[in-house]
């Protein structure tokens, strides 16, 4: 699924994304979803990486730092107001480490279940449009062409 | 000649690029039974590459089919700075170029778009008209198969080949605001194929149109005008990037040289040249293409090749309705409003703007673009949240003319270079103050008529992270040579069997997606060297 499987994160770092993605998007049981530090979401998100891998590693560092290399330990509301801080002021690397994780979390097929949707890519099925109620296009149809028109022979008819 | 130079065969007409110009103008002088060869620096696309087949069809949009060529960075290509401009460049680089990666909205330039000087007295009006380009609009549409409405009052008469694609859930919830408010909008024109068409199946609704249609619904020139092209004996060869046009003694155009896919360099003869590579990849080839005859750069006498870089400032104002609409599992295009289009001086600005309305999106980029924004939030309320944020999007685009300006430029980077060591385009581009008021008021009637439909948690970002990729105005057409760079018909005024067919040569820009008029200009062209024939270089 990822577009890079190259090897990159250490352990360690594969242990601090964990602990932040699960700050980031916790499981909930309330919506029937697992959270972003799931072990097959985690994967995902760490076989994703690709291109972003050096961003997000700084974005790993740049929390680690944040909190003294103490951020699992740290109580929930100070680890979510110090992801809130950096993801607002943290610049690509922050952005980036966020799109990594929405990326892979919102393909699960159990949070994709549970928002009703259907479990897989666009194609070949599709999906269906309804046509809408075009009687609302009688109020414009009767409209007077109001567009320039340039050609002198337009000229003083509008 | 460098060393292991391979020279090739002469040919009679040398395209480069072959996206939506360049495809066009091959398809149209094939009939001429010249020997026709059009080089592409990118790959043929497969529509089993599409991010629509996979599950990863939302992260691809931020990787191998971002619109950004930086953030893509495919080997095929090339790297823009575009440091010093507050809008980033897009384009995509393989056979189609940016049709592959398009909306497929499909609105023609208004006749007044081409008389912006006797009309409202701001730069200067096209050497050509709507008029002459009609029964190119025309053709084009037919070509590359176009959905509609007829009987728009907001824009000259038009017969799309299809009908428009359904209005929808969102379409029904904006209609009903616009009504209210008293303002014009209506369906729009797409190249997405809503009934089967030359080939083409009907629309399925992958949802997922910019980054490649799968199922090839879409139309862009790999899938239409290529096909036949070749089919008439028109050569395509790929993976060939051109470096340069050589002159000859007598200041013509000799040939171009380029690198194929395993780096060779080739030196290409013709006795035409025709460059369609965008309003970025032009100026670049033309400033790149030096010699003592040219030492600024190829067709530059005017010393306006780079300059006047319009690139579509275009907000987006986006809030959420109290209902789940379609976004994400239908095309993003929607409708368009023209209500202020034209010129009206009590707004406090010139020309005017399209109003795109939208379709909402997939899980993956409604989670990426509200957190981005600040709308959702990490941590214990993120479910919450995007419960009410996914399904519930309604967003619209502010489609703003982008007057010309000479320090919105193309120059050549002095460091930056791509991976054969060609030097790489440099952007400075800012907005101006006309383009400023026009899109604060745009925003303001956006946020308005999302008010009317009932959205809330209204969000207006006046530059978007990927900006629509319009590239225009570069090499600009014109009937005097210290003015302009090309002729009333894309020939350089400097060089005689020179033409440039892409946005590059575009005097103003609409307020409006500009590919059909691109392609109506590239049609308009080849006829003219059609009917020329006999005296083109004269």
């Amino acid at each position: 699924m990822g577009d890079n499987a190259e090897p990159g994160l250490s352990a360690a770092e594969i242990r601090d994304l964990r602990d932040i993605a699960g700050t980031m998007i916790p499981e909930s049981p309330e919506h029937g979803v697992p959270g972003a530090d799931d072990p097959a979401i985690l994967d995902d998100i760490a076989r994703s990486l690709g291109r972003d891998l050096p961003v997000v590693r700084a974005a790993l560092a740049a929390i680690a730092g944040k909190s003294g290399g103490a951020f699992a330990g740290m109580e929930r509301d100070r680890r979510e107001a110090l992801i809130d801080d950096y993801y607002t002021s943290g610049g690509a690397p922050a952005v980036a480490l966020g799109r990594v994780i929405l990326g892979a979390y919102y393909r699960d097929d159990r949070v994709l279940l549970a928002l009703k949707m259907e479990a897989r890519p666009p194609f070949p099925k599709g999906y269906t449009l309804e046509q809408g109620d075009w009687s609302l296009l009688d109020a414009v149809r009767h409209r007077p062409p109001f567009w320039r028109d340039d050609r002198p022979s337009a000229a003083g008819k509008r | 000649m460098a060393q292991n130079q391979r020279v090739n065969e002469r040919v009679d007409v040398l395209i480069i690029g072959s996206g939506a110009s360049g495809a066009a103008v091959a398809w149209s002088l094939a009939e001429t039974r010249m020997r026709i060869l059009c080089l592409e620096q990118g790959d043929w696309v497969r529509s089993t590459d599409f991010p629509s087949n996979g599950r990863d069809w939302e992260a691809r949009r931020y990787t191998d089919f971002d619109i950004s060529p930086n953030r893509r960075g495919r080997d095929t290509d090339y790297p823009v700075n575009d440091d010093n401009s507050v809008m980033k460049i897009a384009n995509f680089n393989g056979v189609g170029g940016g049709t592959v990666i398009y909306t497929a909205h499909w609105p023609r330039m208004h006749p007044s778009d081409f008389r912006v000087r006797s009309l409202d007295g701001v730069a200067d009006d096209w050497p050509v008209d709507y008029w002459a380009l009609e029964r190119f609009y025309d053709e084009n549409d037919r070509m590359m198969g176009v959905s509609g409405l007829a009987g728009d009052p907001g824009v000259p008469p038009r017969n799309p080949p299809m009908p428009a694609i359904p209005l929808g859930k969102t379409g029904v919830r904006y209609a009903q605001a616009m009504n209210r408010l008293g303002w014009h909008w209506w369906p729009s024109d797409t190249t997405i194929a809503t009934t089967d068409y030359d080939g083409r199946a009907a629309c399925i609704n992958l949802g997922h149109c910019t980054p490649g249609c799968a199922q090839g619904a879409k139309a862009s020139t790999d899938i239409t005008y290529w096909p036949l092209a070749i089919r008439a004996g028109v050569e395509l060869r790929t993976r060939c990037r051109v470096r340069e046009i050589t002159t000859n003694e007598h200041g013509m155009a000799a040939g171009v040289v380029y690198y194929d896919a395993d780096g060779r360099e080739h030196f290409q003869p013709a006795e035409v040249v025709i460059v369609a590579c965008n309003g970025v990849g032009t100026p670049r080839l033309l400033l790149n293409s030096t010699s003592a005859r040219f030492p600024n750069g190829l067709a530059n006498s005017s010393g306006l090749v780079g300059k006047n870089l319009m690139l579509h400032p275009w907000p987006i104002v986006s809030g959420y309705v109290d209902e789940a609409l379609d976004g994400g599992r239908a095309p993003i295009t929607s409708m368009w409003s023209k209500q202020f289009y034209e010129t009206d001086p009590e707004r406090g600005f010139v020309r005017g703007y399209t109003l795109q309305f939208n379709r909402g999106t997939g899980p993956v980029n409604e989670a990426i673009t509200s957190a981005a924004t600040g709308r959702l939030p990490w941590g214990r309320d993120h479910h919450r949240v995007y419960r009410e944020l996914f399904g519930y999007r309604v967003s619209i685009g502010v489609a703003c003319e982008d007057l010309p300006e000479e320090h919105n430029r193309v120059t050549l980077d002095p460091v930056l270079k791509d991976r054969h060591g060609i030097p790489a385009p440099r952007i400075d581009y800012t907005i101006s103050e006309n383009t400023r008021r026009m899109m604060e008021h745009g925003i303001a009637r956006a946020q308005q008529i999302l008010t009317e439909a009932g959205a809330t948690r209204l969000h207006a970002s006046r530059t978007v992270l990927n900006s629509p990729g319009h590239l225009l105005g570069t090499a600009r057409m014109g009937e005097d040579p210290e003015r302009s760079v090309v002729n009333a018909w894309g020939r350089c005024h400097d060089v005689k069997n020179l033409f440039i067919v892409d946005g590059s040569i575009w005097v103003t820009s609409g307020g409006v997606n500009p590919t059909s008029t691109i392609q109506a200009l590239a049609l308009y062209i080849a006829d003219q060297m059609k009917q020329r024939l006999a005296t083109l270089f004269d």
